[in-house]
């Protein structure tokens, strides 16, 4: 792994977890009782797609933990969900050229496919699985929670990360996009 | 913003310490706190939590704002946790020892009151370690502690990077949105919600466009400086271990067999006064 990672990754998950941090800190939508639209979701499935899993973990990461100790305790479940979200959207990096500037309808549907899905392993099974395992949780209530996540975290995530990478695409240049004059 | 925590210089025991063995000694503390349920060893790592706490010379006033608000969270999710399954104890100790009936499926049971003050235990354990680790831990020493753990140092950097860039994203984020507000985009509750995250996407783009931006900027910059050409590099930051580190991080490691400890002698992660 050690090996692989560029400095530009390394910068990039600097970056990532700092927006992510502060925009899961300083913009918070309250939707109803203790649970906020998180739109450093949209952001760090942008950063999944633009650099790859490997960014999109650590930037989830370093992020949320930032996050949590800003409170004063870490909550490690959510943390390690957060990372995992970020692999699993970067999966689908290959399938999006979003380098050349391809974002159209295809490219939106396998994104907003993968993130939900990614939304629904990390919420429903990873976050709840670990707060059993840690915390001895009453399954109900966490049918219950992981359900709002996921739902809330999926819908911000389709309108914040289709907007976002929608204008990211419109600031590449595209592979043929200069003709030749006759 | 103030509610931000954030490093505070003192000089004191705890501050003395590097920043590894903070990090160290939360890490192993974190850890030992989230794997056992024994009510006793919570109650010992509490107290000794806040007699750490005392040692670094910081004040309540410093911390109260946190503690406040993790204290709102935790009630939230105990009210939660009571609602949706208020026999959780009963399946977890195997007796039913009800005090009194309130009404439809809801009573007070000795042995959930029991559960929920344990499950209070396990974050007030934490907590004021955790609270020292970030206010007492000096952010420059963070990426060369992390490195000197084992972690590599590229991802240390990203680390580093991460808590240096965020004040400017901070900044970038406010200067953004008071364009936007300008402009009549509002966050406030005064608009509807779907308003309101249409909203936010405004002021995202230019904050996540300018941020892809900067990763530009400085990546080039680290490139042209040879960054990552060797397998390891030295931090000015960092300080040898003194003796005082290796019995705090001897400390932690001895609560961890503590802990470790009960489970096995209590046969299982939940320490049953009910028997």
């Amino acid at each position: 792994m050690d090996k692989k990672i560029t400095i530009k990754s390394i910068v990039a998950i600097g970056i990532g977890a700092a927006l992510f941090f502060v925009v899961g800190r300083f913009i918070a939508i309250p939707i109803f009782a203790n649970t906020t639209a998180n739109l450093q979701y949209g952001i760090l499935s942008v950063f999944s797609i633009i650099f790859g899993p490997l960014v999109g973990a650590l930037a989830g990461f370093i992020g949320h933990t930032l996050i949590d100790l800003s409170w004063g305790g870490p909550w490690w479940s959510w943390i390690i969900a957060s990372a995992v979200f970020g692999v699993l959207v970067g999966l689908v990096k290959k399938k999006i050229d979003i380098e050349n500037g391809k974002f159209g309808k295809k490219e939106i549907i396998t994104f907003n496919v993968a993130q939900v899905i990614a939304h629904a392993i990390c919420w429903i099974v990873i976050a709840s699985a670990l707060d059993v395992i840690i915390y001895k949780e009453a399954i109900s209530k966490l049918v219950g929670q992981s359900l709002i996540a996921f739902a809330a975290n999926s819908v911000t995530t389709a309108i914040v990360g289709t907007l976002l990478l929608l204008a990211y695409a419109k600031t590449r240049t595209k592979a043929g996009s200069l003709q030749k004059e006759d | 913003m103030s509610a931000t925590l954030s490093y505070i210089k003192k000089k004191s025991p705890v501050h003395g310490l590097t920043g590894s063995t903070k990090f160290i000694f939360f890490l192993v503390w974190s850890l030992a706190a989230m794997i056992t349920y024994d009510t006793r060893v919570l109650v010992a790592m509490f107290l000794m939590g806040v007699a750490f706490f005392k040692m670094s010379k910081l004040t309540w006033k410093d911390v109260r704002f946190a503690v406040l608000f993790m204290v709102w969270l935790i009630v939230v999710n105990l009210v939660a946790l009571f609602l949706f399954a208020p026999e959780q104890g009963v399946e977890i100790y195997g007796t039913r020892t009800e005090i009194v009936h309130l009404f439809w499926r809801y009573s007070i049971i000795a042995e959930e009151m029991f559960y929920l003050f344990n499950f209070t235990l396990k974050y007030l354990a934490v907590i004021p370690v955790a609270l020292l680790f970030i206010l007492a831990t000096d952010p420059s020493e963070f990426a060369a502690s992390l490195n000197k753990i084992g972690v590599s140092y590229k991802v240390g950097y990203s680390v580093a990077i991460a808590l240096r860039y965020i004040p400017d994203v901070q900044r970038d984020f406010r200067e953004i949105s008071q364009a936007q507000q300008a402009r009549g985009i509002d966050l406030s509750k005064k608009d509807k919600l779907t308003a309101r995250l249409k909203n936010s996407a405004a002021i995202l783009f230019p904050l996540v466009l300018s941020s892809l931006d900067r990763i530009e900027v400085i990546s080039n910059a680290m490139e042209l400086r040879g960054f990552g050409k060797k397998k390891k590099r030295t931090w000015i930051v960092e300080r040898p271990f003194k003796k005082a580190d290796y019995t705090a991080i001897l400390t932690a490691v001895c609560m961890m067999i503590v802990s470790l400890g009960c489970i096995w002698l209590n046969g299982g992660r939940f320490w049953n006064p009910f028997i």
